[in-house]
């Protein structure tokens, strides 16, 4: 039942993409139609993934070993534990909502929009629960396309830099990723004496045992790769352009789910696979990690532009995930991975709230608003909820997983610095800075400007988009447990891992006891 | 002297279906180019098969000068393949620019028969013979525009300097009969094993020679400037023949004489290992980045088929059967992108020099939307992205150069292979994102379409049904 669900989450959207070709181009309704159905159909196979899923293992569940390529060793294995539970989930939420926001918005090429949409939610899902590596490089490079594609052809002004840009920045690491992969199989295979390998699985358990400077060499091609999308600070130039470029539904995917590969691969691939290596680089990365979340809050500031300032503020956000994966402490990872749930709702919301302004007025330019409140009041609420996620207000999803990711740097042996904790927390409170005064700049004040006078509220396309994330955002906020109880056992096991192979001992507190 | 009949039926096919009947037949029937047509996709098609139903029955024959089964049969059934694409192309082309003669036909086969034989040759002269069928075919077929000067300089070129290699190859392969006294393949590989070459100092001079001539017709680095004026100048349908089929045919035989000169046990063998992987690396780096400046798209493909060259080196730099069945695979996802490529540029050029220009394909995913998604594959299918068969085929060369520890060469391959993105993806750009200005007439494939089909589908699947494939490749060495 549950690989049954596995399965059909994974390729329902390749069905849906097929399923779209032979409608006919003219019938954009037909199609728009298709795509959502598909798309909701997911989310509801997703959900099917819970019931069965054993919370207090912490090793790969509903897996599937398919033979593929046998004389390279590549199989379709798939699998999921607690963190890629969560983030699948996160995938088939957002779609759904991508495809509603686009409904209005792209009219031109339709039928190819919606094709490469759920093309990009098939390499996303894979990602996430792909247990080989070859075939996480294929789901990897597979995202590579659509996005470039949907950035560049339904995109703003200068959509086709952007893309450009985006599929360069990426393709670097990615290849430099693919030497990696390569490598890291073929010194296996040695260690094994079975020969070239791509599984997983097998990977996990003899990696730590490689030549040391090897895997430093091997650590570094895979954090450069998953850094850049991540992205970290000083590789994050492609993101602003990117998102900003991009239309809604592609904003809201690459805020809500493309930015946590980078995470997800740092946690599944760097932590996992070379916790020595990890140790050691872990107080450099930290340091480009506060680094950004400063300079990510500051730029973000600064923004003249709404969208801009959302896209330097995930810069900023980002930066606490990978601090939290970074101190590698319990408290830490499981705040990172929750952040990155998080993010992908309070940001993604945020994204679609810019959307729907920019639907109503055609800019993005701060100025150019001002007492929105007084015309879209019902909107105002929802904007305000997902601006205080982000901001980390407790009672919201952002609270616990800033808390938790701060927590994790600042009783970090690893990091063993309280600085980087101190220095970080001040990113919340600029986070509140440039968050509250955008509000305040664009939806409280006069409205004085005439083209802001007749506003139309949230239309119920809207408030389909909007409630099903403002849901989650409260119920993480109240009771994260519930989320964060299928994380834990996978995220202790690789937290354990890091202190088997490194001596250093990590978690200060049983999780257990600060939830209460 | 006992000849192997039944395993020598492809070879005997293509030659009886060119030599004793084909030309009989041009001889007593005029301006009937269907017939010609028909007759000779026949062949080819009779040949592949045959190539197939005898591929197990492996061996030597005609006094060990041919091998037989295997990889040659494998490459037979892929150049047979490469000839009836591009026949189908060729047809509509042709008819198009006016210049459809029986003769293209008999040359391609020729041709192809030039390069089965290179395949399967297990003697030096052998493989001589083949090279300079399969060299002297492409001189005319390069000029076959006759009143189009290009084409013209293009024949003439590709001729004067594809004689300077074969002198090389010539020189190379007299020096290594000197230092090991025999031309068969097997026996030069025996005695370079056991170091017992008579002058090793010659031999090795006669290697690189022979490394020289073969850099020649893969288009190499620092043998690679002639491919650009050539493929750029040549009828297109000609371009996309030899730049895919010839260039698989010259690496069928690049494989075997590296084989034969590169035993493990040989001191040489490191040492022309190395030779070939700067060769690799500079052929990698000079053709994409001279790629990404150009603004004519054949010579943008041209370029690219030159760094498509290097990678394809890498296989024989690391030496190993994962090298060789790397580049096996790699170079037959090769020929179906790089020929698509080709062709579609074919379906949409005028008069052999006019809409050749990047530019001119700004908005053609509007205009003709199957046309750019076929491009469109073949650009990312080159660029190595995956799911496509490119990707995999760098992939397979990528193991077996880290394997054999050239990790170097694998990271400049990587950096490479990003610079490349870069002018693939403008194109795609260009067909994409941008608006088409001015009105055009549709462009009319006809039996072109077929090939189109059959290349896009190939890149696509490929890929990813390879497993009985390269379990296949691997058994052969």
């Amino acid at each position: 039942m549950g690989t049954a669900a596995l399965l059909a989450t994974l390729f329902a959207p390749l069905a849906g993409s097929l399923a779209l070709l032979f409608i006919h181009r003219d019938q954009a309704k037909a199609i728009k139609t298709t795509a959502l159905v598909f798309s909701v159909l997911t989310f509801l196979g997703s959900t099917l993934l819970v019931p069965g899923f054993d919370a207090s293992s912490s090793s790969m569940q509903f897996t599937v070993d398919m033979p593929w390529l046998t004389s390279i060793d590549a199989g379709l294995r798939l699998g999921i534990d607690g963190m890629s539970l969560l983030l699948v989930l996160l995938t088939t939420l957002i779609m759904p909502i991508a495809f509603l926001t686009s409904w209005k918005s792209v009219t031109k090429s339709v039928k190819e929009f919606n094709v490469l949409m759920l093309l990009l939610q098939f390499g996303m899902t894979g990602v996430f629960m792909a247990t080989d590596t070859f075939l996480f490089y294929v789901f990897w490079e597979l995202i590579l396309i659509p996005m470039y594609f949907i950035i560049g052809i339904w995109g703003g002004k200068d959509r086709i830099y952007a893309a450009i840009k985006f599929f360069l920045y990426t393709l670097v690491g990615s290849l430099l990723m693919l030497i990696a992969i390569i490598w890291l199989g073929i010194e296996v295979g040695k260690l094994t004496h079975t020969g070239f390998t791509s599984n997983l699985a097998v990977l996990r358990e003899h990696a730590p045992m490689i030549a040391p400077q090897i895997q430093t060499w091997l650590f570094l091609a895979f954090a450069l790769s998953f850094l850049i999308k991540v992205p970290l600070f000083p590789l994050h130039t492609w993101l602003p352009d990117a998102h900003v470029q991009a239309p809604t539904a592609g904003s809201v995917i690459l805020a809500g789910v493309l930015l946590k590969l980078g995470t997800y691969g740092l946690i599944r691939f760097n932590l996992d696979l070379f916790p020595a290596a990890s140790v050691q680089f872990a107080t450099p990365i930290s340091v480009l990690a506060v680094v950004g979340i400063i300079y990510g809050a500051l730029v973000a500031m600064v923004q003249t532009d709404i969208k801009k300032l959302v896209a330097y503020s995930s810069v900023s956000h980002l930066g606490f995930v990978v601090l939290g994966i970074f101190s590698m402490t319990t408290e830490g990872v499981q705040g990172a991975v929750i952040q990155m749930v998080n993010h992908g709702l309070s940001t993604g919301m945020l994204f679609l709230c810019v959307g729907a302004l920019y639907e109503r007025r055609h800019t993005r330019e701060i100025a150019d608003y001002g007492g929105i409140t007084s015309v879209m009041p019902r909107f105002a609420v929802l904007f305000a909820l997902a601006l205080f996620a982000s901001v980390g207000l407790p009672g919201l999803n952002g609270f616990v997983g800033e808390f938790l990711t701060l927590l994790g740097a600042f009783t970090s042996p690893v990091l063993n610095n309280p600085m980087f904790a101190i220095v970080s927390a001040s990113g919340v409170i600029f986070a509140a800075v440039y968050l509250l005064w955008m509000f305040q700049r664009v939806m409280f004040g006069t409205n004085d400007n005439p083209k802001n006078k007749h506003l139309p509220d949230l239309t119920a396309s809207e408030y389909w988009q909007l409630v099903p994330l403002a849901v989650f955002i409260i119920w993480i906020g109240v009771a994260p447990r519930h989320f964060m109880h299928f994380s834990e056992s996978s995220v202790k096991a690789v937290v354990e891992r890091v202190g088997t192979f490194t001596g250093k001992v990590s978690s200060v507190l049983p999780l257990q006891q600060q939830q209460r | 002297m006992h000849i192997d009949y039944f395993g020598s039926l492809p070879l005997i096919a293509i030659w009886l279906g060119l030599g004793a009947i084909g030309i009989t037949i041009q001889a007593f029937v005029r301006n009937n180019t269907r017939l010609v047509f028909g007759y000779y996709l026949g062949t080819l098609l009779l040949t592949a098969a045959l190539a197939v139903i005898t591929s197990g029955h492996k061996g030597t024959t005609f006094q060990d000068m041919i091998t037989l089964g295997g990889v040659a049969n494998y490459f037979d059934v892929l150049f047979c393949t490469a000839g009836i694409l591009t026949m189908l192309a060729a047809r509509p082309y042709l008819q198009r620019e006016g210049a459809e003669l029986d003769e293209f036909y008999t040359l391609l086969v020729s041709a192809t028969a030039g390069m089965m034989l290179m395949a399967h040759a297990n003697n030096l002269l052998v493989l001589f013979v083949g090279i300079e069928l399969m060299s002297i075919t492409f001189y005319v077929m390069a000029g076959f525009l006759r009143t189009n000067i290009r084409s013209v300089e293009a024949s003439l070129k590709y001729f004067l300097l594809g004689a300077f290699a074969s002198g090389f190859l010539v020189y190379g392969m007299s020096l290594v009969y000197g230092a090991t006294g025999s031309l068969q393949y097997d026996l030069i590989r025996d005695v370079v094993a056991q170091n017992a070459t008579n002058f090793p100092t010659l031999f090795a001079i006669g290697a690189v020679l022979m490394a020289v001539a073969m850099s020649f017709k893969i288009a190499a680095f620092p043998f690679h400037q002639w491919a650009p004026d050539v493929y750029e100048g040549s009828p297109t349908v000609v371009t996309a023949f030899m730049s895919t089929a010839g260039k698989a045919a010259a690496f069928s035989a690049f494989m075997a004489l590296f084989i034969m000169l590169m035993p493990a046990t040989s001191t040489l063998t490191p040492k022309l290992q190395l030779m070939l992987a700067v060769v690799s690396a500079i052929t990698m780096l000079v053709g994409n980045i001279t790629a990404v400046v150009q603004t004519n798209i054949k010579r943008m493909l041209a370029y690219s088929s030159i760094a498509h060259a290097g990678y394809l080196l890498m296989g024989i730099v690391s030496n190993t059967a994962d090298g060789y069945s790397g580049i096996v695979f790699y170079v037959t996802s090769y020929v179906f992108m790089q020929l698509g490529a080709f062709v579609v540029v074919g379906i949409l050029e005028r008069g052999n020099d006019s809409r050749l220009e990047i530019n001119d394909y700004a908005g053609l995913a509007k205009r003709e939307p199957m046309l750019a998604f076929s491009m469109a594959v073949f650009m990312l299918s080159l660029a190595g992205i995956p799911p496509f068969a490119g990707f995999l085929g760098k992939y397979l060369l990528f193991v077996s150069a880290i394997e054999t520890g050239y990790t170097w060469l694998t990271i400049v391959a990587v950096a490479s292979s990003v610079i490349s993105a870069y002018f693939y993806l403008g194109l795609i750009v260009k067909m994409y994102f941008t608006e088409p200005s001015g009105e055009r007439e549709p462009a009319t494939s006809g039996l072109a379409g077929i090939t189109l089909v059959v290349t896009t589908a190939v890149s696509i699947i490929l890929g990813l049904i390879a497993s009985p494939f390269l379990s296949t490749f691997r058994s052969w060495w």
